[in-house]
């Protein structure tokens, strides 16, 4: 497996990763090693095996519909990087 | 004061031999002394931890107190405590003072127990060396050109310095184990679900369990204790009773089925370690276990599956990091994709960004299938061969590593080599299974773990197993010099 400089821009643009261009060599090169590894699973027969997505295949718990939060807006939107009125700010989406 | 165990610091408290605000201070005068050196914390909590202790020590006078009231600890900073920098040592959460409490912590403190500060890790917890961290690596005590193991380190190099007398990990792919064996400590990682991930901040969401690291099993039961249970708040935390992992500790081994698998004693094993590991084996046969060879055929997929799985759910995961709620923003943004691109791209260090990317791209058009489902099957693949394991053996027993503590940088160019460090732990990982890290004896001066995996909810099993041999040895017991 050998991906290229397009694979890794692709790649990166899906993640919304900003990459620098001097790290793009350094990426190629690691994520190929890693996809060789990876190849290791085609050796495996897997026909008819259940994929597993988790150790107990579980099912979603279901509760009751009640509040049992308190409204703490100002608390978690002190973290935030820039709000205002309550909201957060972001750059201009619709013009 | 730093070379009790928690039973006697709780006594100690209790008959009032020493405060808990003596202890605290003890050890914050500790961590002053040799955090430069180590960088084992991000954070050292001073006045809060005083604060925490003198409250401990109301509790302790007016007769309220529990076994750990007062007892410091030591919390991996991936655990969200109000009021603290919680950053999973990433620039992106450098800035993160966490409004909420994760249910382990606020088990913890609920116990009386005084929060020291948060141990430095490999960023998100993507790591075996602790190399990772935006606050730069942390060093072994044991050896201080050496790695600590990861990605808990932080809190592997606190303990083996005596920084503190217990401390919180998290073991995604062998994060308690592989550090606890390279630093001389007793490492459990719990059955999937048996601890609440609540506020502990997401890697991979199937794998990720919390677990304590302790100077030995008697220590990790006590913390076990405290931090097992069913949390509503974590949608796949386990309903199962918890018993009290102090209770069976002390119960017999006679007849105690061991299982060996072929395939952890293959190439790649430092022949020295393998012995040592060998050795440990022998002294639960002479506690009158019995020994066989086992095989878990599957185990030459563990590194590939999980290497699609991990990063698969840690690009789900990590794209909540965006730049808008918290954690860093990039400067000057020209519209909300360039925000995006460049706070993750500012905020995330370089493997972090690798796992993204190959979680990205396994999971992207076209590829699923041939990557994602295919690990998901193999996944299944490598859990079935522990079931049919478990039914022959009580427990397996193996290396945790496959070397001791590697030199700082000796493998921070390839990151393929460094994922082979978790050769033995993965494959725990992904069947959900609760494993152990335990002192087994030292290669040229430093520490080999021996691991102990057990069937599904057996904790206190494995804590027994532990114990018994602790009786009989005291590779635990042993401090690096420089920090007895």
């Amino acid at each position: 497996m050998s991906l290229d400089k397009t694979d890794i821009e692709k790649i990166a643009h899906l993640a919304r990763l900003s990459i620098d261009e001097n790290d793009i060599p350094d990426y190629t090169r690691d994520l190929s090693n890693i996809f060789n590894l990876v190849e290791e699973l085609s050796s495996a027969d897997t026909s008819d095996i259940t994929p597993m997505a988790h150790p107990f295949d579980p099912h979603q718990r279901l509760r009751e519909d009640v509040v049992k939060e308190s409204n703490q807006r100002e608390l978690f939107q002190s973290v935030a990087p820039k709000t205002d009125a309550g909201v957060y700010l972001v750059p201009q989406v619709i013009e | 004061m730093h070379n009790k165990s928690l039973s006697e610091l709780s006594a100690s408290l209790h008959n009032g031999e020493f405060s808990s605000v003596e202890l605290t201070q003890h050890y914050l005068d500790r961590i002053n002394a040799h955090n430069d050196n180590l960088n084992a914390f991000i954070t050292v909590c001073d006045d809060r931890a005083l604060e925490q202790a003198r409250a401990a020590d109301e509790r302790l006078q007016q007769k309220t107190a529990g076994v750990l009231t007062g007892i410091p600890l030591a919390h991996k900073d991936i655990f969200c405590t109000k009021g603290v920098l919680t950053s999973s040592a990433s620039k992106m959460l450098s800035n993160f003072i966490s409004p909420y409490d994760a249910t382990v912590v606020e088990k913890i403190n609920a116990a009386g127990m005084v929060t020291l500060g948060k141990t430095n890790m490999d960023e998100f917890a993507m790591g075996s060396s602790n190399e990772t961290s935006f606050f730069g690596a942390v060093k072994n005590p044991w050896d201080t050109s050496r790695v600590p193991g990861g990605s808990s380190g932080g809190s592997a190099a606190a303990m083996a310095a005596r920084l503190a007398p217990i401390a919180t990990g998290t073991d995604t792919g062998g994060s308690i184990r592989q550090p606890a064996s390279l630093c001389n400590l007793t490492g459990l990682k719990p059955t999937y679900g048996r601890i609440s991930r609540y506020g502990m901040i997401a890697f991979a969401s199937s794998l990720d369990q919390a677990g304590p690291m302790a100077n030995n099993a008697e220590d990790a039961a006590f913390l076990m204790n405290e931090m097992a249970g069913f949390d509503e708040r974590d949608s796949t935390s386990i309903e199962h009773d918890v018993p009290d992992y102090t209770a069976t500790l002390n119960d017999s081994l006679k007849g105690l089925r061991i299982g060996l698998p072929k395939e952890f004693f293959g190439e790649g094993l430092d022949p020295k370690v393998a012995e040592t590991v060998e050795a440990a084996v022998k002294v639960y046969e002479s506690l009158g276990a019995s020994v066989k060879e086992i095989t878990l055929p599957n185990s030459n997929l563990a590194v590939p599956t999980y290497y699609v799985v991990a990063p698969a759910e840690c690009s789900s995961n990590l794209s909540r990091m965006d730049g808008v709620r918290f954690g860093h923003r990039c400067d000057d943004p020209k519209d909300l994709e360039d925000l995006y691109k460049r706070s993750r791209g500012e905020g995330f260090g370089n493997e972090v960004k690798r796992r993204i990317m190959t979680g990205t791209y396994a999971l992207s058009a076209g590829y699923y299938d041939a990557y994602y489902l295919k690990a998901q099957q193999c996944r299944r693949l490598i859990s079935d061969d522990f079931k049919q394991a478990f039914n022959d053996v009580d427990v397996i027993m193996g290396p945790t590593a496959p070397t001791t503590a590697f030199p700082l940088g000796d493998k921070t160019d390839d990151p393929v080599a460094m994922y082979l460090a978790d050769i033995y732990t993965i494959s725990t990982n992904l069947a959900g299974l609760p494993g152990m890290s335990i002192p087994a004896g030292f290669v040229e001066g430093l520490p080999v773990g021996l691991q102990i995996i057990g069937n599904f909810f057996e904790e206190a099993k494995l804590l027994n197993v532990a114990h018994r041999y602790q009786q009989e040895t005291d590779w635990h017991q042993q401090t690096p010099d420089a920090f007895k």
